[in-house]
């Protein structure tokens, strides 16, 4: 009952989320809803933005946030800059190896 | 010698209690899990959803709000609008060619180890003579990519016209969170009823997804 009530104890306790997830959603809305409305340089600004304030309280940015980033950059022909957060993406989410490599190697063709 | 082995039981009790009134109880399961628990999915690629209700915004707005409940359960969830752009630059352009695209090509060209299959039934406001409520509704199914097993299926609705406070513990913390932080949007009132579909849809709960394994509670559901 104790090692029971620990264990409830352990997968209970009110943790903050994962992530700190600042406009990522709201963008991926907007470019759907409104497509064209925000310039994608405004969108890069933005999402630039959580990120120092995500670093500067030391806490994560989502799965999806960088490498969205890195389309962003590339939309707009700053491809030294997607290349770089393709590659953040994959290294703080080793999961997403295979489709990074694949976006970078795009990239590389240009 | 009785009394600590009372005092044990008292205490362990004690903690019991305040556990249910801390609305904070792992969640109880009377569905099949057995392929679910052996798959151990780490990262989920979620597909534009199909759409049966006559709104046509309704796909891209539930898509825009998938992330956060996956992420926070404790998956890797590949970047949504990048996933849906690779898709059309493959030649399938909309979410109907996008369901019927092979597992086998779906993990070659993103290495997911499942992906998310979701259908929203309903999007937006429907009147009666008393009142108007908006509501969304919306069914996912889970699926293996290596064998195509189903792995898990659900099914959620959400409206305005319900109170804030019927859902409580995380899944009700975690819902709170996201109407504070979805923008408001007038022309759109479906987006914000959205947002709480996919979370009660998506997050760990009886019968719902099992944690991640970025999850701190992975494995202990």
């Amino acid at each position: 009952m104790l090692l029971f009530a620990a264990l409830m104890l352990t997968a209970c306790v009110s943790r903050p989320p994962l992530y700190e997830w600042g406009s990522y959603e709201d963008q991926i809305y907007a470019l759907y809803s409104d497509p064209g409305k925000v310039p994608i340089e405004n969108q890069i600004q933005d999402l630039e933005r959580d990120y120092q304030e995500a670093k500067a309280h030391d806490r994560p940015v989502p799965p999806g946030y960088h490498a969205h980033l890195g389309y962003l950059y590339f939309q707009i022909g700053k491809v030294d800059q997607a290349f770089q957060s393709f590659n953040t993406e994959k290294a703080l989410f080793p999961e997403s190896a295979v489709y990074m490599d694949r976006l970078i190697a795009r990239i590389k063709q240009k | 010698m009785r009394e600590p082995m009372f005092s044990i039981l008292q205490r362990s009790s004690l903690i019991a209690v305040m556990l249910a009134l801390a609305g904070c109880v792992m969640p109880q399961h009377d569905i099949d899990y057995t392929a679910y628990r052996q798959s151990k999915p780490r990262s989920i690629l979620v597909l534009p959803p199909l759409n049966t209700s006559p709104d046509i915004r309704a796909s891209y707005s539930l898509l825009s709000t998938v992330t956060r409940p996956l992420a926070e359960a404790g998956y890797y969830v590949f970047p949504v609008a990048l996933v849906d752009q690779t898709f059309k630059e493959n030649g399938l352009l909309n979410p109907g060619e996008m369901h019927q695209a092979p597992l086998n090509k779906i993990m070659e060209v993103f290495g997911a180890d499942a992906t998310l299959y979701i259908t929203v039934t309903k999007y937006g406001a429907s009147y009666t003579i008393l009142s108007s409520e908006v509501r969304v509704s919306a069914e996912a199914k889970l699926v293996d990519n290596r064998n195509g097993q189903l792995l898990w299926q659900g099914a959620a609705t959400a409206s305005d016209a319900e109170g804030q406070s019927n859902s409580g513990g995380l899944v009700g913390a975690l819902i709170s969170a996201v109407i504070r932080q979805v923008v408001s949007n007038i022309g759109d009132p479906g987006h914000k009823v959205a947002a709480r579909t996919s979370v009660r849809l998506l997050s760990v709960r009886q019968n719902g997804l099992l944690y991640g394994p970025r999850s701190p509670n992975y494995e202990v559901n």
